[in-house]
């Protein structure tokens, strides 16, 4: 075995050196400290958390938390409505979904991937009061004193054992419904007796007096209910033995139970509220789309879909991303390929010119950076429409007809010349710099040894500034592919990128969930594509200077 | 004196001139001529003309003015790739995305040669550098004596008759030199080579070539042999560029046939050859070589003229000592002896007397 290296005083050498390097080390981690930290909270962390919602789906059992427990069972392939447990679940999930006005949030989410969601949730979350007075109005008729909030908070507060599992469980509902914290102090908690007596109306009266005193700070005692306690109060004195109660309102109650109040028939009124409810659809988006992870952004980013059935394609006339996709990856290749041919003789002249000149040449090449993009991207516009310069001079010399003027604008080709422009630097810049460090001497070198002047150019030269071609097309070609703004302006439908769809979805469409899994895949391909030209070429091959 | 053309020269420059700027002349007037196998060197301080020269044989550069020939055609319009001409650069040049043999296989297949043929020149010619264990590396892979070699090989593995090589040696350490120096010129005549070699190191010139010729402002000062260019310098130029000189300034006084006396400027009167001074008065450069010195009086003839001297300093170099004396007002005059067991090793302030032969003391244009 070999001897560990010591040092003079008898450590190992390799731990007596780590501690000698320490402190360099810790004062270059200080020096590029500032420059980490910043990097980290205004990007990678806005940037991952941004990516994460490609995949985050926990909208559908934050707001329908007990629907989707109740449907879990249902068989969505089948021709079967859901069962009737699973209507009631609904009505209490709306309830409180639209007194805490989320709905209309679930709506919009579940629209992307069905349409028509979004208004069938936003007039159901309407219309539950109404089925919620079917039980209610009944029950003032009876007795007025259940329309006096007094009443309800003495019969459901606790006297003594609270059920403490039924308020944290409503306070994580409320929490993870409103996206707030509700675990502020509340003057109530839920009496263990009668929550076991009235289990549904205990857990619907609890959520309301958590919801008003964590989200709207009012005291539970001075306020009176929603009206869903009143169908929740009415199924559970269908089946609670009141015998042995003697609590507060306790003949109140006995009155309600022989009176034999109806419970309203949950699936019937969803259906009259809207014969969406009587079909299959919604109930299969939900529970298609009730995971709290989900490749459905994923699926909708290839113009695919999740069905109860599995994954299958969206249907046709929907069907862009694909297109879009190969779209800006072709055009990307495109102008990738237009500057490497614009910009090589740019970059050897640049290289084999007297310092001078070169110097003038390369001011000509670094003036596109020093005007806003904006200006250039308009001026290409200036330049390229059917009134513009362009065309004028075509038809002033008579090579194109008046009536005939080309379209150069709005479609791939205007996006292509104005893009090459723009992106030329990124690729005579690099060229330049590699092309400098090529000695002349390698040229002559070849000449001298028979080759012609193509020969060594082909053979010498141009081997050796194949780096700088590399590290230009990696520049031009992932800044292109993520190119926004001058497709934008100059591509019209036609020349469009994958882009412009992500800020369509960012801005316009609000679907957050579906950019971000097109940024996703957006930065996937760029990886992938790096990787393959790491394989290729070798990515010790790029140089930059 | 710099022209010796003959009938079968190879290589032949005419009257030519280069400007780069209209300007200045950076070559004036250059007449040489080379006959075949000849290894010449061009040797001169930087800016004097030399690789300039060199570009234009190689083809790099045009001629202001008059022509070169090769082989009795001129060459003025033939491009570089046409004229089949070796080179060798001072960075060397070989192509760093090439192997060794690609690097050497290059001449060979843009003239189209046969592939079994290639491979057996390309291992000749690496054998012929030793280098044949090399042929898989890279350049980047070699040391910067091996790629010299490379260079050589390749610019030998075309049979190019005529080879020209930049200051091949001068990005080397000295043993190294050395060693390759010999090769080179080894190389060169077994091959039977015509070789112009462009260097600034003298020693170098003087122990590789046939002919050094020693470029100055554009002009070639000399053209001769090495012994002779260094014995016999024609003019200050010459010699104090070549080795180490001694220099007295004075005035020619007397001139009998190739005999003269000057008289130094403190009035000291010695003897000395004349070489390019033709009459009585003129200003003169004398110059006499450090080991031509002499102190024992015995082996001077009895009328010759001798001259006091003060030794300053006595340094002992190994195989010579090298004393620096006062002569005739100036303190740089060096001496250099043999370290012979009789030697006698001066003090610094003693008083000698020093004289020389004649004809080892030239009077040159001041």
């Amino acid at each position: 075995m070999a001897e560990v290296m010591q040092a003079a005083d008898g450590t190992p050498l390799k731990r007596s050196l780590a501690r000698a390097l320490r402190r360099q080390k810790m004062r270059a981690l200080a020096l590029i400290a500032p420059l980490l930290l910043f990097v980290l909270i205004t990007f990678i962390v806005p940037i991952a958390s941004m990516l994460f919602r490609s995949v985050e789906n926990d909208i559908v059992a934050n707001t329908l938390p007990y629907t989707v427990e109740a449907l879990a069972d249902w068989d969505a392939t089948g021709t079967d409505l859901p069962p009737a447990p699973v209507y009631e679940a609904m009505f209490y999930d709306m309830f409180l979904a639209s007194e805490a006005k989320r709905h209309t949030r679930l709506g919009t989410r579940l629209n992307y991937e069905t349409t028509g969601m979004s208004s069938l949730f936003r007039q159901s979350g309407r219309n539950m009061d109404d089925i919620a007075d079917l039980s209610y109005e009944p029950l003032e008729d009876l007795d007025d004193a259940w329309d006096d909030g007094e009443t309800w908070y003495a019969l459901f507060n606790t006297r003594g054992v609270s059920d403490t599992t039924l308020l944290d469980d409503q306070r994580k509902r409320v929490a993870r419904l409103s996206g707030a914290a509700a675990d502020a102090e509340i003057n109530f908690a839920p009496d263990a007796e009668v929550s076991a007596l009235l289990p549904l109306a205990a857990r619907e009266y609890t959520a309301w007096a958590v919801f008003v005193a964590t989200q709207n700070n009012r005291d539970p005692a001075e306020r009176d209910p929603w009206e869903s306690v009143a169908p929740a109060l009415v199924t559970d004195l269908q089946r609670a033995d009141l015998s042995g109660y003697v609590g507060p309102a306790a003949d109140m109650l006995r009155a309600a139970q022989q009176a034999n109040l109806p419970v309203p028939d949950f699936t019937q009124e969803f259906g009259a509220m809207d014969e969406d409810w009587a079909s299959l659809e919604p109930w299969q988006t939900i529970q298609t789309h009730s995971g709290t992870y989900t490749s459905g952004y994923f699926l909708n980013a290839i113009d695919a879909q999740k069905t109860p059935d599995g994954v299958a394609w969206q249907p046709e006339e929907k069907q862009i991303l694909l297109t879009l996709f190969g779209r800006t990856i072709w055009m990307s290749l495109l102008i990738t390929f237009s500057c490497i041919a614009l910009g090589y003789p740019i970059a050897w002249l640049l290289a084999n010119l007297p310092m001078r000149q070169a110097n003038v040449l390369l001011i000509l090449v670094l003036l596109p950076f020093w005007t806003s993009l904006l200006v250039r991207t308009s001026a290409w516009k200036v330049m390229l429409q059917q009134q513009g310069v362009i065309n004028d001079v075509l038809v002033w010399i008579g090579l194109v007809a008046d009536d005939g003027r080309l379209i150069m604008i709005n479609n791939q080709f205007g996006t292509i010349v104005a893009m090459t422009h723009i992106l030329l630097p990124f690729m005579i810049l690099p060229m330049y710099s590699v092309m400098q460090t090529i000695p002349p001497s390698y040229l002559r070198a070849a000449k001298s040894l028979g080759a012609t002047n193509w020969t060594a150019f082909w053979r010498v030269y141009f081997p050796q500034s194949v780096p700088g071609i590399g590290a230009g097309s990696i520049l031009v070609f992932i800044l292109s592919i993520g190119y926004y703004i001058t497709p934008e302006i100059v591509g019209g439908t036609k020349g469009v990128f994958i882009s412009n769809r992500i800020a369509f979805h960012i801005s316009s469409s609000l679907n957050w969930g579906l950019a971000a899994a097109l940024g996703t895949i957006l930065l996937a391909a760029v990886l992938v594509l790096y990787w393959a030209y790491d394989k290729i070429v070798g990515i010790d091959n790029v140089k930059l200077g | 004196m710099a022209n010796t053309a003959t009938d079968q020269a190879f290589v032949e420059f005419e009257r030519v001139q280069k400007s780069y700027d209209g300007e200045i002349l950076v070559v004036k007037d250059l007449n040489l001529s080379m006959p075949k196998g000849e290894f010449l060197t061009m040797l001169g301080p930087s800016g004097s003309g030399k690789t300039t020269c060199l570009m234009m044989l190689a083809g790099f550069e045009t001629a202001t003015h008059g022509e070169i020939k090769l082989d009795g055609r001129p060459i003025n319009n033939i491009p570089p790739h046409k004229r089949g001409i070796g080179m060798v650069f001072q960075n060397y040049a070989l192509f760093p995305h090439m192997t060794v043999a690609e690097n050497l296989s290059f001449p060979l297949e843009v003239r189209k040669v046969g592939k079994s043929e290639r491979e057996e020149k390309i291992m000749r010619a690496l054998g012929m550098v030793q280098m044949q264990d090399f042929a898989g590396r890279r350049p980047a892979q070699l040391s910067g004596g091996q790629q010299q070699r490379i260079a050589l090989a390749r610019a030998l593995v075309f049979e190019p008759e005529l080879v020209l090589m930049d200051e091949p040696l001068g990005a080397l350490d000295k043993q190294l030199r050395e060693t390759l120096q010999f090769e080179i010129t080894r190389l060169a005549h077994d091959l039977g080579i015509t070789t112009v070699y462009v260097t600034h190191d003298q020693t170098e010139a003087l122990t590789m070539s046939d002919r050094v010729a020693v470029f100055d402002d554009g002009r070639i000062q000399q053209l001769a042999p090495p012994d002779q260019l260094y014995e016999e310098p024609e003019n200050s130029f010459v010699a104090q560029f070549i080795g180490e000189n001694n220099t007295l300034m004075g005035k020619i006084s007397k001139i009998t046939g190739d005999q003269c006396e000057v008289t130094l400027d403190d009035g000291e009167i010695i003897d000395a050859k004349p070489v390019n001074v033709t009459e009585v008065g003129q200003r003169t450069r004398v110059s006499i070589r450090p080991e031509r010195v002499e102190m024992n009086k015995e082996r001077l003839s009895p009328d010759a003229h001798t001259l006091k001297a003060e030794v300053l300093e006595f340094i002992y170099m190994g195989d010579i000592f090298r004393t620096r004396l006062r002569v005739a007002g100036n303190d740089d005059f060096v001496i250099k002896t043999r370290n012979a067991p009789d030697q006698v090793r001066l003090t610094p302030g003693t008083q000698i007397d020093i004289g020389w032969l004649p004809q080892d003391c030239r009077a040159l244009d001041a």
